[in-house]
């Protein structure tokens, strides 16, 4: 190579001099959650009565840093202090002279807004000690929440396009290709297939115009790591793209983002601008021959796009629709040129195993599943957020320690892990190593991975009919046994949540499942009778109780409710008689009444409507 | 039909719609996606004039995307657009009776999806990603989170109030 590549380091001693002036940093979240929490006003009161603070730990200055995604969503606004080594949790606007008065100038930390634990109920001073974050290893996540994401001084700072530097001076593509596939890295985005072995299928194809496409499109209701790292790391994924891009000999790609992600296309946007301005992207990237531009496509809301063959359909400006393989992208894809596809969290590990090195990260995770995974924990956990963890971390230490627990002293009933295309979990899986492999064996996947929590109030058969719902709806209706399977599964699962299925109606659902996963063209339709299938497998008895009882054991259904009249209790005051709506309510005054459930219409008017507590819904 | 196919659509700034994000084939959503947010739905006239302008397209084309994708509303969208969400978590948590709720205060009747004056229209969205606030609405890229049915009856009177203080 004859031209001479930027000293990187020298470039990364220049920011981190520039950071260190500035002083006492205090971390406001500026993520999705906490913007709508308020975080925008609570970082402008920052900025006004931090301006002429000196803090009591001698630094010069105090400076406010809006960052990225901390994880700890309903927590919001998140107020983190590294230098003094403390989180402050659900912070007002309000709030903010307090900090800066009592803790920032008098080291007197403001316990009110420390967050509590759920087990103890006692507030957590230090920052490791809240469970949430302690059982963490944060590496794709490590500057989400750490740096202010709309500046490239700061990723810099954290060591971004350090690992891009290394591969332009080893001027090595296969080397880098090698170093993926020694480490062991597989999709996240749901496959789960080898990303080393993917690269190596788009880089047999060097030579010609070829593309590296970014899959952002995360449809998945429930799962948001995607997000995460674009509005919070947003050069880790640039910088991952471009290594990619060098190992397979592609110098143009596209990141397809949601239409429904506004705040990570806007930081996507500012992240390349700078980049390409300062020569980390663009052409003769920092001074090599190697050029590399990216694009942004957004999406338009559909769910089959996370599909890599409706994808490039989509960025071709076409209907999203899957089309049968092969040819596989790496031999035909965008435009009919070779492509490489992957998912968001699958481009942000790259660096870090070209800097770390592969031993680095094989070293975590199980036999066959490397390296760590972020889960979106959410549903009835105390902590809901975000979380990563090392493969094979088991269920029971992610809901347990890390979600602190089921919400208001409940009990634990089931996970639905990997969305409309996973399955459940239940309790006798809270001790199994969560990885690819055996996960797939209990009938679930990892897919992006969403982790929705439910506890015994949670009605499993509805929750199978929700998803159904979710995946006929976004059906793209190409292949019959995806667009026809799904509406009749749907329509089966709707009678029996209203209360009129039949027994017989169980083994059409299995077969219609078996006949949709085998039959249908694209992953949308092979994995959308999962939680179907899982949630049968595991819970018949819900769906037999819906069917032969006509009952609803979680108390959900509406058509099973049914609302009865204590004779005991009931005084004859009339009083619910005149409030329904339908004339249900029979009796006499003083005298107990009763309900023609032939009449009810389970609006709970009643109910509501008793003076005397004598109304019940089982 | 009628209310598509209006007179008086500014076609020069579709041109420029179209010249700003190139006219290829390709760049089709991108344009769609920009007609929409300028004219708050996507007038059959303008996909036709579309469809006949770029090449490679056909009007039929151009509907067809249209209404593949669920970003695109062929109908006009209330000036406050609605939008709740409906993903896992949200669901799991109550967003159906804010929905019912929503559907309640604006005397939105079974299917209709935009108000009779055009001040609001409602719609479910499949995820936010905002699962940690769940459940989440959002009001013209405004997100609240945890919403209940009785708060979100608030957030819309509250608009609807100074609506009819600014007229």
């Amino acid at each position: 190579m004859t031209t001479t590549l930027i000293d990187i380091k020298k470039e990364q001693q220049k920011v981190k001099e520039q950071i260190k002036a500035q002083g006492l940093r205090v971390l406001v979240c500026a993520g999705t959650g906490c913007v709508a929490n308020g975080s925008l006003k609570v970082i402008e009161r920052f900025k006004e009565l931090g301006a002429d603070v000196r803090p009591m730990t001698h630094q010069d200055k105090v400076t406010i840093v809006p960052t990225g995604c901390h994880g700890f969503c309903e927590q919001g606004v998140l107020v983190v202090i590294p230098d003094l080594d403390i989180t402050y949790v659900k912070v007002k606007l309000e709030d903010v002279e307090e900090i800066v008065e009592s803790h920032i100038k008098n080291g007197k930390p403001v316990e009110r807004l420390l967050y509590v634990d759920p087990k103890t109920q006692e507030h957590v001073f230090k920052n490791e000690e809240i469970n949430f974050y302690a059982k963490q290893t944060r590496t794709t996540l490590a500057n989400c929440g750490e740096i202010d994401a709309e500046s490239l001084d700061e990723a810099l700072a954290t060591g971004a396009y350090e690992a891009l530097h290394k591969v332009l001076e080893q001027g090595n593509p296969d080397a880098v290709i090698d170093e993926i596939v020694k480490s062991g890295l597989r999709g996240r985005g749901g496959g789960g297939f080898p990303t080393g072995m993917k690269w190596k299928f788009t880089a047999a194809n060097r030579g010609g115009k070829s593309y590296v496409v970014c899959n952002g499109d995360e449809g998945d209701p429930g799962a948001f790591m995607d997000r995460s790292v674009m509005e919070g790391d947003p050069h880790k994924l640039l910088e991952g793209m471009a290594i990619a891009g060098y190992a397979i000999g592609a110098d143009e790609a596209y990141i397809y983002v949601r239409a429904e992600y506004p705040l990570a296309i806007h930081r996507l946007r500012v992240a390349i601008k700078q980049a390409e301005e300062r020569g980390y992207l663009g052409k003769n990237i920092m001074g090599s021959d190697f050029n590399f531009e990216i694009h942004i496509k957004e999406g338009a809301g559909a769910f089959v796009c996370g599909e890599e063959t409706a994808l490039i359909a989509s960025i071709e400006g076409e209907r999203g629709m899957p089309r049968p393989k092969p040819p596989f992208p790496a031999n035909k894809g965008l435009f009919g040129r070779p492509t490489l596809i992957n998912n968001v969290e699958t481009l942000a590990n790259v660096s870090t195993i070209i800097l770390k090195g592969a031993d680095w990260f094989s070293s975590m995770g199980t036999e066959k599943s490397k390296g760590t995974k972020t889960f979106a924990l959410t549903g009835e956990v105390n902590n809901t957020g975000l979380i990563e963890v090392p493969m094979g971390t088991t269920l029971r230490e992610i809901v347990f320690d890390i979600g602190g627990g089921i919400r208001g002293g409940k009990k634990f009933k089931a996970v639905q892990i990997g969305g409309p295309s996973g399955g459940c979990l239940t309790e006798e899986h809270l001790d199994l190593p969560m990885d690819y492999d055996n996960l797939i064996a209990a009938g679930a996947m990892v897919g992006s991975g969403g982790l929705v929590v439910m506890n015994e109030d949670t009605c499993i058969v509805e929750v199978a009919r929700f998803f159904m719902n979710f995946t006929q709806n976004e059906s793209c209706g190409k292949c019959v046994p995806c667009r026809e399977g799904t509406k009749n599964m749907l329509k089966i699962l709707e009678r029996i949540v209203k209360g009129k299925g039949e027994m017989k109606d169980l083994e059409t659902l299995e077969e219609l499942a078996t006949a949709v996963k085998d039959g249908s063209l694209c992953g949308l339709g092979k994995t959308a009778p999962n939680p179907v299938l899982s949630t049968l497998k595991y819970f018949k008895d819900e769906y037999i109780a819906h069917i032969k009882d006509k009952r609803c054991p979680a108390g959900v259904c509406e058509a099973m409710k049914v609302i009865t009249i204590d004779e005991e209790l009931c005084k004859g005051c009339t009083k619910c008689a005149r409030n329904c709506p339908v004339g249900a309510i029979e009796g006499t005054v003083r005298n107990p009444h009763h309900i023609d459930q032939s009449k009810c219409i389970k609006c709970g008017a009643c109910l509501n409507s008793c003076p005397f507590k004598a109304i019940k819904q089982n | 039909m009628s209310q598509q196919t209006q007179a008086g659509i500014d076609y020069s700034k579709v041109d420029e719609i179209i010249s700003a994000c190139g006219a290829e084939k390709s760049h089709l959503i991108a344009i769609l996606q920009k007609v929409q947010e300028e004219f708050r739905y996507l007038p059959l006239d303008i996909m036709t004039y579309i469809g006949t302008k770029i090449e490679g397209l056909s009007p039929a084309t151009v509907y067809g995307v249209a209404t593949f994708y669920a970003q695109f509303s062929l109908q006009p969208k209330g000036k406050y657009e609605i939008k709740v969400c409906d993903g896992t978590a949200c669901h799991v948590r109550g967003s159906m009776p804010v929905l019912n709720a929503i559907k309640q205060t604006l005397n939105l009747e079974n299917g209709q999806y935009t108000t009779e004056n055009g001040l609001f229209s409602l719609e479910t969205v499949s995820c936010l990603g905002a699962c940690g606030l769940a459940p989440v609405v959002v009001v013209n890229g405004k997100v609240y989170p945890q919403m209940t049915a009785d708060a979100i009856k608030i957030v819309i009177e509250t608009i609807m109030n100074e609506e009819s203080e600014g007229k």
